[in-house]
């Protein structure tokens, strides 16, 4: 330990503050009055927030090269050998350990910075509602998870957190459970994450056999501890690369990134698994903010930088995340442009930009990746707790169609929100144009093939489509004429400053918080992309097949310009048609709607995607359920089981009668032949001692009268 | 110096059996206390085991050994491994906690109820600690008839159909099992007589034994000369009773009859312990006694596993009474725990045993809610409930955790099992990753039936007016419950201490049955490996380089040997 490190020696504790105030909530909570609950929880995060704070401070104060920190807190699963698919053995061992490098610092300042603020805007938001114990309890228990999934150092652990924010996903989102949606939300939230997890699952059993470890990597061990006992996952693919275990695009990586890539879809929404996130929304606002736009849902793009080594060594796989990305991004907005509830708008956007991450990932832009991730969180957390403040004001109506004109009413949120807007529109110098715009250039310039051209033209697309959506949202909720119920417009009012000062915070991050990776080409300095260097791969420079990317220095800064011109152009006409369709011209936009009706009610519908899994997955799974539970009651108890047990007795009945007719029988008959045969006899054998008498006296007549006869015939 | 520790254990129910028996049955609240009490003692007095039992010794310990019925060699004689000591704890524990969840439950005949609970609980440790197979046998079959009378009077409404259906299915087992237990018996005294180097072998592992004898340890390196083919039919002849017992698909339809008609604390038993009795027996004497079988029919019995573990979850799905559900749930997670077993790997057997621990817990904290449920309503049917979050919040939480750790959420106890028992499987060459790929597909499952059934009866508004007031968890209901969730908790968190009792039983197991696997890297001896640490990537460099190149490998000079050289390894591979 270096002199000084206090926070760093003690990060292991920043998961450990909410998880006490989570289980003093779940257990005590109901005694406990409200404000020592806000007291725990937002005081817990609060903690969590500053040693996170100054251990990244003396992680930035080491040189660039010695920023990891790795401690291993205690061994979790000790589980014995195993084979490693090389053929040696194993010694599997899961650490409770952390890691902090560049890359984990910037999530855990992201997780407890604005989940900071959202638990405090929380206690206004919930203020009136039941069960305020138990929504803390579970909002800690989320910051716990989500904490141990960014700080882990190995995949298991990280899948522990993985798990864990799945869990109070789904506990916060059947919040309501006396509603049946948010009950049925929140299961098909978990089921669906469960299926991604199958991927993970499956990934760290082959990463486990390949490399031999689960652990990320052997750097940031204390110097005392011999790092060579400990290693890595990238340990283990540098010595490989280096003596020709490993090469790029072999089978079994593209095979781990991929399975990875499965789990990601699901905790991040994206194609196939994007289903569950609109349904979400049935939870709180403050947990639509947290979870499910700036935190847990880019737990999948957090896992494939963390990756990034295995990832770039599998280029199909680079080219698989960056397609889903892209897709994903375009078909989820245009889901977005027709939404009329105000938070599902949001939540397709959520789905939207979570694609371009992937689509920055997938082309190799890792850092653009993490750098749009940490801005969206800045303004989609600040989206979604303003359109919770607009929610609030109006007594919980959320269909902007009975909205409008809110501007001036309540000013701060409006303000503050359409600040996010410009954000998350790409509109320089709000946080959302550096991110987005670097993503783009890395797209275009990630290589020759027509493929990057293609994923280019989509993200400009679907820039353009955010700023559309975006626009339509602000226009038909905070401009035009009022469509707000009538009963509802007496108690319009602005929340209160436990909910606006989060608000306002937000938006100056929304603002600032793009500066910070600021591009060369515009005078900066990428403070953030030097920041994250030590974290992503460079193969190693006799690795065939990973040549450096980027098109000659020389091109480079005239198309750089052109094509943030174009992406900014877009968004404008985004925002022009915006203004066009819903402010300027009434009922412009019921006329295109019917003229567009089938595309319309396609796209209203979500491509009727919830019907085809319903009828696909849920209900075929169903039906073998059925048809299995009559097969297993029907077949194998009832033919098998008491099939057999219907046959001995019927066995037995046979040798009954056999017993009673054939072999009783013959005995039986050889009596009645006996009694038969002796049926003469029966009539001398009377038994009565007169007539033996009388037979003895009629023997002896006739004996007597023989002789007699004898006698008198000899004479 | 013989110690007698493993006796006062099992005979502990017993004397408390008996000492109910002269209590005039009148004395219903004295029986409750008191079979209350035996149970707590009954816990206590295994506790000692924790200070007397020492991990990570091979063979067996804390042996004691008596003659019994000296004409066939038939010995009383005890002794327990990691394997069989886990087993007992959990039996101990679980039988106290059975005995406290059936205070109120049983209100008819409570005398004969508790003497037959505790008979039932002295069967159950006899079968975990007998060291001969006759007493063995006795045991297996005498726990039998306990059982037997626990579901046919304090049943519900079909318990004679069940209680008969679960004697005679597991009678048939067991008397395939008494053959193959005669005919290992006689080959065992052929063999000695015949004098070859098999019985060299034998006189000189355990000098002075009978030719005649039941002796399990002796068993156990005497099969091993026996024909393959004999093997594979001795095989046959215990996989019926230990696999109705578990019970295998497609053996297992005797088991959700008899959960469901059970009383509370009977199915608790059943599904906690009995059920253990056949992966028990797979791992005492199926794997080890038979290993070439074993190995010969390993591929057979993981897809059958692997089978179970589906269609268990898949035909719970369906189901609308609570208890049913939980008895399919329990097909499938038993899947789990052979698969592991027969995967004939270190990890993959260490995470089954430890399965089979937290299907204990698990298992036995769900049937211990529906009979929380079951005593305030009398009915198990999911359509009856709904919205119970609403009138029993505390019954909310810890149904929910007692759901999650039955899932396999991580930090809780079933998540453990189920990881170690899959990266066992994985590595299986060949069709291990396919394996495992499927029996991933029940754990989503798992969470689907699991959770749609906690919505059911949890969740929404409280639509049954006879469900708007139930009370909420009691004082003795806790005290059943908290036991259990923190168990769940304190394996998912710090599975350390468990993990260590097993280890080296299953390293032992796997030499026996696959010498080859620790063979193939001396520089790892099975049991003393580094604690923490993973020495593979350097073996990694090594090997394929190696072979690639033609050159064998140094043995002595094997990379896991030397930790260090990681990078310096890579040099000369790298050429």
């Amino acid at each position: 330990m270096m002199p000084g490190e206090y926070f760093l020696e003690h990060a292991g504790w920043i998961p450990l503050f909410p998880l006490v105030s989570a289980a003093l909530m779940l257990f005590l909570g109901r005694r406990l009055p409200k404000f020592a609950v806000n007291l725990f929880c937002v005081g817990s995060v609060f903690i969590s927030f500053v040693f996170s704070a100054g251990a990244v401070y003396q992680l930035a104060h080491r040189a660039a090269e010695d920023r990891f920190f790795q401690k291993i807190l205690f061994i979790w699963i000790p589980a014995g050998v195993y084979h490693t698919t090389a053929g040696p053995l194993a010694n599997f061992a899961a650490d409770w350990g952390i890691l902090l490098d560049p890359l984990s610092s910037v999530m855990i300042l992201v997780v407890t910075g604005v989940g900071f603020l959202i638990h405090v805007y929380s206690t206004g938001y919930m203020a009136q509602e039941g069960g305020y114990y138990r929504f803390f309890g579970y909002l800690n228990l989320f910051m716990f998870s989500m904490l141990t999934l960014v700080l882990a150092n190995n995949l298991l652990l990280m899948f522990v957190g993985w798990e864990g924010v799945g869990l109070c996903s789904y506990l916060l989102i059947s919040f309501y459970f006396h509603k049946k949606t948010a009950s049925d939300a929140g299961k098909k939230a978990f089921i669906v994450n469960r299926v991604g997890d199958t991927g993970f699952l499956l990934a760290i059993f082959l990463s486990s056999v390949t490399f031999g470890t689960i652990r990320f990597t052997s750097r940031g061990f204390e110097k005392l501890v011999d790092a060579t006992q400990y290693p890595g996952m990238l340990d283990a693919l540098n010595i490989g690369i280096a003596s020709g275990v490993f090469a790029v695009g072999m089978p079994v990586l593209t095979a781990i990134a991929l399975l990875m890539f499965v789990g990601a879809t699901g905790k991040s929404a994206q194609i196939p698994l994007y289903v569950w996130l609109p349904d979400a929304m049935e939870g709180p606002t403050p947990v639509s903010a947290l979870i499910h736009a700036a935190t847990m849902v880019t737990a999948g793009v957090y896992m494939v930088v963390r990756m990034n080594s295995l990832f770039q060594m599998a280029p199909f796989a680079m080219h698989v995340v960056a397609a889903i990305g892209a897709l994903t991004a375009i078909y989820a907005a245009s889901m977005g442009l027709v939404q009329t509830d105000i938070k599902r708008v949001l939540a397709y956007s959520t789905i939207s930009q979570l694609g371009y991450m992937f689509l920055a990932c997938g082309v190799g832009a890792f850092v653009g990746g993490v750098f749009h991730l940490m801005t969206h969180a800045f303004f989609k957390a600040l989206l979604f707790l303003g359109s919770g403040s607009v929610i609030h004001a109006l007594s919980g109506e959320q269909d902007m169609r009975k909205m409008g004109a809110l501007w001036s009413k309540i000013p701060v949120t409006a303000k503050t929100f359409f600040i996010a807007t410009l954000a998350i529109a790409g509109i320089p110098p709000f946080a959302g144009f550096f991110s987005k715009d670097e993503i783009l250039w890395k797209t275009f310039s990630g290589g020759e093939e027509v493929f990057y051209k293609v994923l280019w033209v989509v993200g400009v697309i679907t820039a353009g489509m955010t700023a559309f959506y975006m626009f339509r949202l602000v226009n038909m909720t905070f401009f035009g004429t009022s469509r707000v119920e009538h009963e509802v417009e007496h108690h319009i009012h602005e929340s209160p400053p436990s909910m606006t000062v989060p608000l306002i915070i937000l938006a100056i991050l929304s603002v600032v918080g793009g500066w910070i990776g600021k591009p060369a080409s515009l005078g900066g300095v990428n403070h953030f992309e030097r920041w994250l260097e030590p974290v992503i791969f460079s193969p190693p420079a006799a690795l065939a097949g990973l040549a450096e990317r980027a098109l000659p220095a020389a091109h480079r800064e005239p198309m750089e310009y052109i094509l943030m011109a174009v992406s900014v152009l877009i968004a404008l006409a985004g925002i022009w048609l915006a203004r066009v369709i819903y402010l300027q011209r009434e009922g412009l936009a019921d006329r295109l709607a019917e003229k567009w009706g089938p595309l319309y009610t396609l796209l209203h519908r979500k491509y009727y995607m919830d019907e085809i899994y319903d009828a696909l997955f849920v209900q075929r799974t169903k039906d073998l359920a059925t048809a299995l539970g009559m097969f297993d009651r029907g077949v194998i108890d009832g033919v098998g089981v008491n099939g057999s047990g219907a046959l001995t007795l019927a066995i037995c009945r046979i040798s009954m009668w056999w017993d009673t007719w054939i072999v009783d029988g013959l005995v039986g008959l050889t009596g009645t032949l006996v009694r038969l045969g002796s049926y003469p006899a029966r009539f001398v054998q009377t038994g009565k001692l007169q007539s033996y008498a009388l037979v003895i006296v009629l023997g002896v007549l006739l004996l007597l009268g023989y002789f007699l006869r004898h006698a008198m015939g000899m004479v | 110096m013989q110690t007698h520790l493993l006796s006062v254990i099992l005979l502990t129910p017993l004397a408390g059996a008996l000492l109910l028996l002269v209590v005039p049955g009148r004395l219903v609240t004295a029986h409750r206390i008191l079979a209350n009490l035996i149970g707590l003692v009954g816990f206590l007095v295994s506790l000692p085991l924790l200070g007397r039992f020492v991990a990570g010794e091979k063979g067996f310990q804390l042996l004691e050994d008596m003659g019994w019925i000296p004409s066939i060699g038939a010995r009383y004689t005890l002794g327990i491994d990691g394997i069989s000591f886990v087993l007992v704890m959990l039996t101990t524990g679980l039988g106290a906690i059975a005995i406290l969840s059936s205070w109120s439950a049983i209100q008819m005949r409570v005398k004969e109820y508790y003497i037959l609970l505790l008979l039932l609980q002295a069967g159950m440790l006899g079968v975990f600690m007998s060291l001969d197979f006759f007493l063995f046998y006795v045991f297996w079959e005498a726990m039998l008839v306990p059982m037997y009378f626990l579901i046919g009077v304090w049943g519900s409404d079909r318990r004679l159909y069940a209680a008969i259906k679960f004697f005679l299915y597991t009678l048939v087992g067991s008397v395939l099992m008494l053959l193959a237990v005669i005919t290992i018996y006689f080959q065992h005294a052929a063999l000695l007589q015949e004098g070859g180097p098999a019985a060299r072998e034998l006189m000189s592992l355990y000098p002075g034994g009978a030719a005649y004898t039941f002796n399990i340890p002796v068993l156990i390196e005497s099969t091993k000369f026996l024909a393959p083919h004999m093997q594979q039919l001795l095989f046959w002849g215990l996989f019926f009773a230990f696999a109705i017992k578990v019970p295998m698909f497609p053996f297992h339809t005797w088991l959700p009859d008899a959960h469901t008609e059970a009383p509370t604390a009977g199915s608790v038993i059943l599904a906690g312990v009995l059920l253990k009795m056949g992966t028990y027996g797979f791992l005492r004497f199926s794997v080890p006694m038979l290993p070439d079988a074993a190995r010969h029919y390993a591929p057979l019995m993981m897809a059958v596993s692997v089978v179970a573990i589906i269609y268990g979850a898949l035909v719970c799905m369906m189901q609308k009474d609570m208890k049913k559900l939980i008895a399919y749930s329990s097909v499938s997670h038993l899947g789990f725990c052979t698969l592991g077993i027969f995967a004939l790997t270190p990890m993959a057997i260490q995470g089954s045993i430890l399965q089979q621990i937290n299907h204990g817990i698990s298992t036995g904290a769900l049937f211990l809610i529906v009979g929380v449920l079951y005593e305030r309503r009398h009915t198990r049917q999911i359509s009856e409930f709904g919205g119970l979050s609403t009138p029993m919040p505390n019954f909310a939480a810890i149904y929910l955790i007692v759901s999650l750790s039955s899932l396999g959420m991580p930090l809780l106890n079933g998540f453990i099992g189920e990881f170690t028992i899959l990266q066992g499987v994985f590595e299986v060459p060949g069709r291990g990753p396919l394996y495992a790929a499927c029996a991933v597909v029940g754990i989503v499952l798992g969470a689907a039936y699991l959770l749609w059934l906690y919505q059911r009866v949890m969740f929404g508004p409280v639509t049954n007016p006879a469900n708007a007031n139930l009370p909420d968890l009691n004082t003795r209901e806790f005290a059943c419950l908290v036991p259990l969730v923190l168990a769940a908790f304190w394996i998912g968190i710090y599975p350390q201490p468990i993990l260590r009792y097993l280890k080296v039983p299953a390293d032992q197991l796997v030499q026996r049955v696959n010498p080859d696997y620790f063979e193939r890297h001396p520089g790892l001896v099975p049991a003393g490996g580094p604690a923490i640490g993973n020495l593979a990537p350097a073996g990694l460099t090594n090997a394929p380089a190696a072979a690639a190149s033609g050159k064998a490998l140094p043995s002595g000079a094997s990379a896991l040997a030397v930790p260090v050289p990681l990078r310096a390894a890579a040099q000369p591979a790298g050429e």
